[in-house]
């Protein structure tokens, strides 16, 4: 990865040349904007194939094959499907707030994307390596309520509203456990930058070494992107399918794609808090020599599948049960393993020394 | 009494806290995800086995020197719940009775295989078909050609068919 943004950076600055434009920042600039949108690419088809992932992991376990007529074992069914939805028709409801009707997969879908600026797939290989990475993707998640509010008070359903309040109100529960935990893994590494929290990884992950709360975390993010068995504010059995109830065509592409884009993001802060981000299994030379980047999408696809493999696995929960789980479990719990962790560095004197 | 209640409520307690279920779900799941075959078969390429009583399409037969078998006795169409099929029979010179026109209307047809029981010659039967959709009504109001067609085409399974449910009838 960085040894391509590398390349990048001097074909842009060869191809500029050639227009005589010299200027440092406007390469950087230029470069920046191409492997931007190259970067959003990449996600975009990694949010295609999670749908079949999804898809064919689903067939599996109920003994079906999921997709397999388009394209190899079905390789080219996310393109046929989003092709579809691209030429389908866009309805708009008739009493519905047309502005925000129309921000609202606007904002569900770059909040989707601004969090990937911060997430190390490589030693270096990060778009911004800000000291606040943790607090920053923390903050733009929380920003996604708001996409979600505006698309169910705009579209003017009952269906719409009622996943749009459900799926606020659980959001927020749980966003607050999930900074709490967050903390733990924070008082290890003695750093908000999500490079120094890998880096700080190297003699032994945070899975192993605080476990509760790598179980607890992968709770709490399955309820943060609305996944099995937190999905209701998508609960098809009640409430049609929530606040995307009246959205067709691409501004529902958009929110599909926020919503596998969310998964994965969270796969992907997951497998950097605790899964130790890039870095291989056992540091040996064998394993070393697989590249960084693959470590990592490794890393990423086995929690997707396991996130994904769950759906299957547990039935919903109800709302009050849901919130019951939120606040009077894992709220009180974390606190307390937060507090006993921050006795246990004391104590041992582990704490790590913030120059 | 009370003992046990609590030792319930604890073991209740820490199966939740451990997620004992999650972790069996997770178990079987794999198993099924990674072990058992899948039980879907590719529709059109592959067809899953018909057994000889299914009721599909219809096919009137022939004797073997090609004389048809149908008598015109009507038993078919009387006994017709849907009231689908309508005959219309006559003499021949050779003094033998056949039928001159032999309609089912297949879109009124329930495929209840009351025809087939009732015809004393096994002359109008039921093949395993089922891919005989149109995409106008009018091409399932069959006439007798198509279904004498039906049965030459279906002869060996028809023939194989009423050879093995003979003893049941």
């Amino acid at each position: 990865m960085v040894y391509i943004s590398q390349l990048i950076n001097e074909l842009i600055a060869f191809i500029l040349s050639l227009v005589h434009v010299n200027e440092p920042w406007v390469v950087f600039f230029v470069a920046l904007i191409v492997k931007i949108a190259l970067a959003i690419l990449l996600i975009m088809m990694c949010v295609a194939y999670a749908t079949w992932l999804e898809r064919k992991i689903h067939g599996l376990i109920s003994l079906r094959k999921g997709p397999n007529v388009v394209g190899p074992i079905g390789l080219l069914q996310p393109l046929a499907d989003g092709i579809k939805l691209l030429l389908k028709e866009v309805i708009i409801p008739q009493q519905a707030n047309k502005i925000l009707f129309f921000s609202a997969p606007v904002i569900i879908f770059t909040v989707a994307l601004l969090s990937w600026a911060v997430i190390p797939v490589e030693h270096g290989g990060v778009f911004a390596n800000i000291n606040v990475g943790v607090l920053y993707i923390l903050a733009i998640s929380s920003l996604g309520v708001y996409g979600i509010l505006i698309a169910g008070w705009s579209s003017n359903s009952q269906y719409a509203l009622m996943g749009a309040i459900r799926s606020s109100a659980q959001m927020i529960s749980y966003e607050l456990s999930m900074g709490i935990i967050v903390v733990c893994v924070v008082m290890c590494a003695g750093s908000f930058n999500l490079t120094d929290i890998v880096l700080s990884q190297q003699n032994g992950w945070y899975f192993l070494k605080l476990f509760p709360m790598a179980i607890m975390f992968f709770i709490i993010i399955l309820a943060e992107t609305n996944r099995h068995p937190f999905d209701l504010p998508e609960a098809e059995s009640d409430i049609v399918a929530g606040y995307h109830s009246e959205y067709s065509g691409f501004p529902f592409a958009l929110f599909f794609l926020a919503e596998y884009a969310n998964m994965i993001l969270m796969s992907a802060f997951y497998t950097t808090l605790f899964l130790g981000g890039w870095l291989p299994v056992i540091d040996n030379a064998f394993f070393n020599l697989i590249p960084s980047f693959f470590w990592f999408v490794i890393k990423v696809i086995l929690v997707l599948s396991f996130m994904i493999q769950l759906k299957s696995v547990t039935p919903r929960y109800r709302y009050d049960q849901l919130m019951r789980l939120g606040w009077k479990i894992f709220l009180p719990l974390s606190m307390f393993l937060v507090i006993v962790l921050a006795c246990v560095l004391r104590f041992t004197n582990s704490l790590p020394n913030i120059g | 009494m009370k003992n046990i209640t609590k030792t319930y409520k604890i073991l209740d307690f820490l199966y939740s806290l451990l997620l004992v279920d999650i972790i069996k779900g997770v178990i079987l799941t794999t198993k099924y995800m990674f072990i058992k075959k899948s039980v879907t078969i590719n529709y059109p390429y592959e067809k899953s086995k018909v057994n000889y009583r299914f009721k599909g399409e219809h096919a009137l037969r022939r004797y073997a020197n090609g004389e048809e078998r149908c008598i015109s006795c009507k038993l078919c169409e009387v006994i017709c719940p849907a009231q689908a099929i309508t005959i219309e029979g006559e003499k021949r010179a050779d003094g033998s009775r056949r039928t001159v026109r032999y309609d089912i209307d297949m879109s009124k047809c329930i495929y209840c295989g009351l025809c087939e029981e009732a015809c004393p010659v096994d002359a109008i039967v039921e093949t395993m078909n089922v891919e005989f959709a149109t995409e106008t009504r009018e091409e399932l109001y069959y006439n007798k050609e198509k279904l004498l067609q039906n049965g030459d085409r279906w002869e060996v399974y028809l023939s194989e068919k009423l050879k093995v449910e003979a003893p049941y009838v």
